[in-house]
């Protein structure tokens, strides 16, 4: 991770390099702006990551080599954040369709040659493993909003049907690795984009009716284990030691954290191993545990405000493709916290979605925070533009 | 062409809509979100007592602790069962990479048999994956050394102290005592589950087996604190300890005290030495059992470190059948060492009377049958009458009065001194015995001619043989009743039951059983006068035994026929196999006018009551009576 003493350091470089510019370099936020970072999203992404570390440190059994190794990793997403703030709105929106092109031929081709991982078909090792599916979270976002940009909005019925096939086609490709997860919080950061452009109330709540039906032919193309995992939210207590035992002992680590919590690594559900995936989908209930409902208010609480300060920086924006992309990447990343939290709390199905910025693994982090840099390139770049 | 199909962009009202949709999906998430944080607040405020229930019961677990068996002591209080620490081997199956190779280099190097291999893997893979397999009881010290030196080679596989039963004496024991053996399923349903949680081994026969409630204690609970797949975490953070309900401690077994004489055993056990066969020695006046030798025996030691299959099927293939239990189980015909109570019968039913005489020329006839009962004299014992009839043994004095007596009275008066049924001794696992009598008859074939009862099965029956059965322990009891005229106790060994706590100890009453009540005292003292000169009198059959004794002492000799022989077949001793020689039985008590000590004993294929069985009988007496040369 950067120490504030290395960020100084190369703040000074910056200084040099960009000593003929007009923005005054002595206060905190004007080296802020200098290097295109919104400083409020910033505090709010420490803070989140921050107190994430410190669970995790207890989740992890109190592991020092896998805490840095998080670590190192966020350390990493904060770079490619401040590299992704670096490049100009209309840059991104230019490449947009280069990019979501480039996205879907990497989902055909790791169908054809993916490396198998856990029954899946996710990763492409192309001289380096990576999913490109991670790559479509923000490809797809983009390329709604890309299409929008020229188009009077709210669109009209034919563009929407554009917009569908643009998100239905990766989201497909990828339930077919399968990564039901991945697939649905794609689909869902483009919907938000056409919810965001204004598409019609009436016409959303008859999408939402034929959705039934539509639920009905997602069943029958779904793993026997998605839905088992559907079947056990209905009712957890049918297999207490199969696919229901990871909901009841998580609601056992949060129920019995209480209000104040059992104290930090103190908790017997998550450090008695009771608790499955305590360090990844699950970490959400060790926080429950060992700091009860007041450590929980407190994640949520940062949470809501990087996703509110994402949503104003929406508000805020110039342009059509700026201001539905900002609000994508801010709701999407509410989807995100939500759909975790409901799961480890018993609300909806067990999804494997990882809570953001805590959760151990570093693949979609990188992600998550480059969406970021997009969010702060968007408002720092917003006074440079002309208008 | 976009620009003539989109109308100009309404930068305005676009701002507008995307405000609007932006507080639209503002509100959308906060509802969710007051949904989640809705359910925290039902999860950790109203329902978190149910919670950290549960939590609390998901990490304790109860743990049974066994409780440390009980001591069996002889009468002097010498040691026949300890519990002694062993090491034994044992296999951690989560711990072992590759299961079918460790087994098989184990059985290399001879710490397991490959016969074992299959039963092990199937014990491996049946329980926790953490809970330990016991692959050998007990290690000696040599096989500990070389383990040691090769233990790197065998992750997970290690020793381990654990209590073992061990009998000092062994197979001196074994059949008085029985041994544990480890709980198989079939024990299970007469066990009580929560008792014995802990426990491996369970008494099996004999004593041990009897005497299990007693000897086994209660099993004590502690509480572990243990992470979601059972196993014991350490607790090094006392908030956790400190929350623990209060453990329970194991209630030890009683100690049982025998009247078995371990020294009294030993003198018997040598006199069995080489031979086949068992003995009883029995107190006449409370019914306690003071020797129980069944020859050969083995050591039961086997049992409860647990033996390889090889080592058992030598045990039970062995054709001396050493698992046997003679003494309780071996039913014999009882031969002629019942002519004394029959004598009593006979008396009483007026079937004769003490002046009456026969003349014996070896052999008696039925009328209208040539067939010949033998004497076992060919050349005849002469005019005897019911005294030297028993004295000598005379068969044929029987044979004569057995019509008078009649199988039903035979029947009678034999049940009435025990034979036939149980004695319902403490050790367990009799063999009742069998003493026929018409009714048996019917019952017992189907053939209409067979059930019929015949005269001449009568007149077998008055020697001891035919369809006669009956166990050592049952003639010794009987021997019993004869020494004390008629008073009879149920025999038992255990003669105190001790608690291992307290020290408090119950003293076991004897039990007294009907009597043989005969009319009489004359007719007693007649019977006990004849068995007194079988062995002490000018021409009794066991003189050559008892003639010199310094102590008065009365007994009986007996033949038991193994295979029976054809009419006019020469008799042959030297042409007979081995093991179809006649059985030689002996029963005994003394001193005459106080016995203290009653005997009743068989070799299989010895031959000679008198001459082989008579010393035995008369060893343990004197070894009990203290007129042995090494009584202390």
């Amino acid at each position: 991770m950067l120490t504030w003493g290395s960020m100084t350091m190369r703040l000074s470089e910056t200084q040099r390099l960009f000593a003929s510019n007009a923005v005054p370099m002595t206060s905190f936020s004007g080296i802020l702006r200098r290097l295109h970072i919104d400083g409020p999203l910033l505090g709010g992404l420490l803070l989140v990551c921050a107190f994430g570390l410190f669970i995790l440190y207890s989740a992890v059994g109190e592991s020092n080599r896998l805490l840095m190794n998080q670590a190192i990793r966020l350390g990493v997403a904060f770079v490619a954040m401040l590299i992704v703030a670096q490049l100009p709105p209309d840059f991104l929106r230019r490449w947009t369709p280069w990019g979501y092109a480039a996205g879907l031929a990497l989902l055909v081709l790791v169908l054809i040659k993916g490396d198998v991982g856990q029954g899946a078909r996710r990763w492409l090792d192309l001289g380096i493993r990576f999913q490109p599916s991670e790559a479509m979270k923000l490809a797809v976002p983009m390329m709604t909003a890309w299409y929008l940009h020229d188009r009077q909005i709210p669109p009209r019925l034919g563009q929407l049907a554009i917009i569908a096939v643009l998100i239905i086609v990766p989201t497909l490709l990828i339930a077919k690795q399968p990564d039901l997860g991945t697939s649905l919080l794609i689909a869902a950061s483009g919907v938000i984009v056409i919810v965001l452009a204004g598409m019609s109330l009436r016409l959303m709540l008859g999408l939402a009716v034929a959705a039934v039906p539509g639920a009905l032919v997602l069943w029958n193309f779904m793993q026997d284990y998605q839905k088992q995992r559907v079947l056990t939210l209905l009712n957890p207590d049918s297999d207490p030691l199969g696919a229901g035992y990871n909901i009841i002992q998580s609601k056992i680590a949060i129920g019995s954290g209480g209000m104040f919590g059992k104290g930090w690594t103190n908790g017997s559900q998550a450090q008695l191993e009771f608790l499955p995936e305590r360090d990844t989908d699950f970490i959400f209930a060790v926080l429950g545990e060992e700091f009860g409902l007041l450590g929980v208010l407190t994640l949520l609480a940062l949470y809501m405000f990087v996703v509110g300060r994402g949503l104003y920086i929406a508000v805020q924006a110039r342009d059509t493709y700026s201001r539905l992309l900002a609000g994508s990447i801010s709701l999407t990343f509410m989807v995100y916290v939500f759909v975790n939290t409901a799961m480890v709390t018993g609300l909806v199905p067990v999804v494997g979605i990882p809570l953001p910025l805590v959760s151990f693994g570093g693949t979609s982090m990188v992600t998550l925070m480059a969406g970021f840099g997009i969010l702060m390139s968007i408002h720092s770049h917003r006074k440079l533009l002309p208008h | 062409m976009i620009g003539l199909l989109s109308p100009i962009k309404d930068v305005h009202s676009e701002r507008r809509l995307f405000l609007a949709r932006v507080v639209m999906a503002s509100v959308v998430s906060l509802l969710l979100m007051g949904a989640v944080v809705a359910r925290l607040v039902q999860l950790q405020v109203v329902d978190h007592e149910l919670f950290a229930e549960k939590s609390q019961g998901n990490r304790v677990r109860i743990e049974p602790v066994p409780p440390i068996r009980g001591l069996i002591f002889d009468r002097r209080g010498r040691v026949i069962a300890e519990n002694l620490p062993a090491y034994q081997l044992e296999l951690i199956p989560e711990q072992v990479h590759d299961l079918d190779d460790t087994l098989n280099r184990l059985a290399v190097i001879g710490l397991i048999e490959v016969e074992d291999i299959p039963r092990f893997k199937d014990l491996s893979r049946s329980g926790p994956r953490f809970k330990p397999v016991t692959l050998k009881f007990r290690l000696t010290e040599e096989e500990i050394a070389n383990f040691a030196i090769q233990r790197p080679r065998f992750p997970g596989v290690d020793f381990q102290p654990r209590l073992v039963r061990h009998y000092p004496d062994g197979a001196l024991v074994a059949h008085a005592v029985g041994y544990v053996g480890a709980l198989s399923p079939e024990d299970l349903p007469r066990l009580d589950p929560a008792s014995y949680a802990g426990t491996s081994h369970t008494g099996k026969t004999g004593v041990e087996g009897s005497f299990e409630s007693d000897l086994h204690g209660d099993a004590g609970y502690r509480h572990l604190i243990t992470n979601a797949r059972g196993r014991e975490v350490p607790s090094d953070t006392s908030e956790l300890l400190d929350s623990l309900p209060v453990d329970q401690t194991p209630v030890p077994g009683a100690n049982v005290y025998l009247s078995l004489d371990l020294e009294l055993q030993r003198i018997a056990a040598q006199a069995f030495e080489g031979r086949r066969g068992a003995l009883v020695a029995l107190d006449p006046g409370n019914g306690e059992i003071l020797a129980l030798i069944s020859s050969p025996s083995f050591d039961p030691n086997l049992f409860a470190v647990g033996m390889s299959t090889s080592q058992y099927r030598e045990l039970s293939e062995n054709p001396d059948r050493p698992l046997f239990n003679r003494a309780l189980r071996g039913a014999y015909p009882p031969g002629s060492t019942i002519k004394p109570m029959l004598a009593l019968a006979a008396l009483e039913t007026g079937a004769t009377n003490l002046t009456r005489k026969s003349l014996c020329r070896g052999y008696f006839q039925l009328p209208n049958d040539d067939h010949r009962y033998r004497d076992w004299k060919p050349e005849g014992h002469g005019p005897v009458d019911l005294h030297d009839a028993i004295a000598q043994s005379c068969d044929v004095y029987f044979y004569e009065i057995s019509g008078e007596i009649g199988i039903d009275n035979m029947h009678d008066y034999l049940t009435r001194f025990g034979l036939g049924s149980r004695t319902g001794a403490d050790v367990g696992g009799e063999s009742p015995g069998l003493v026929p009598s018409r009714e048996w008859k019917q019952n017992n074939f189907r053939d209409r001619d067979n059930q019929r009862w015949y005269h001449g099965e009568t007149v077998i029956a008055s020697i001891g043989q035919g369809y006669m059965l009956a166990t050592p322990l049952q003639l010794a009891a009987a021997a019993s009743a004869l020494a004390t005229q008629g008073k009879r106790y149920r025999p038992h060994m255990v003669a105190a039951v001790e608690d291992a706590l307290t020290g408090e100890r119950r003293m076991v009453t004897p039990e007294r059983l009907p009597d043989v009540e005969i009319s009489n005292e004359f007719y007693w003292e007649t019977v006990i006068d004849a068995m007194h000169d079988v062995m002490q009198g000018p021409r009794g059959t066991a003189r050559a035994v008892g003639t010199g004794a310094p102590y008065e002492m009365a007994g009986k000799s007996g033949t038991a026929q193994v295979v029976s022989i054809a009419q006019d077949e020469k008799y042959d001793d030297a042409e007979l196999e081995e093991r179809q020689r006649d059985h030689a039985l002996f029963i005994a008590f003394a001193p005459l006018d106080n016995p203290r000590i009653a005997v009743a004993l068989i070799v299989e294929n010895a031959e000679s009551g008198s001459g082989v069985a008579a010393p035995i009988a008369k060893a343990v007496m004197d070894a009990y009576l203290g007129f042995d040369d090494d009584a202390p």
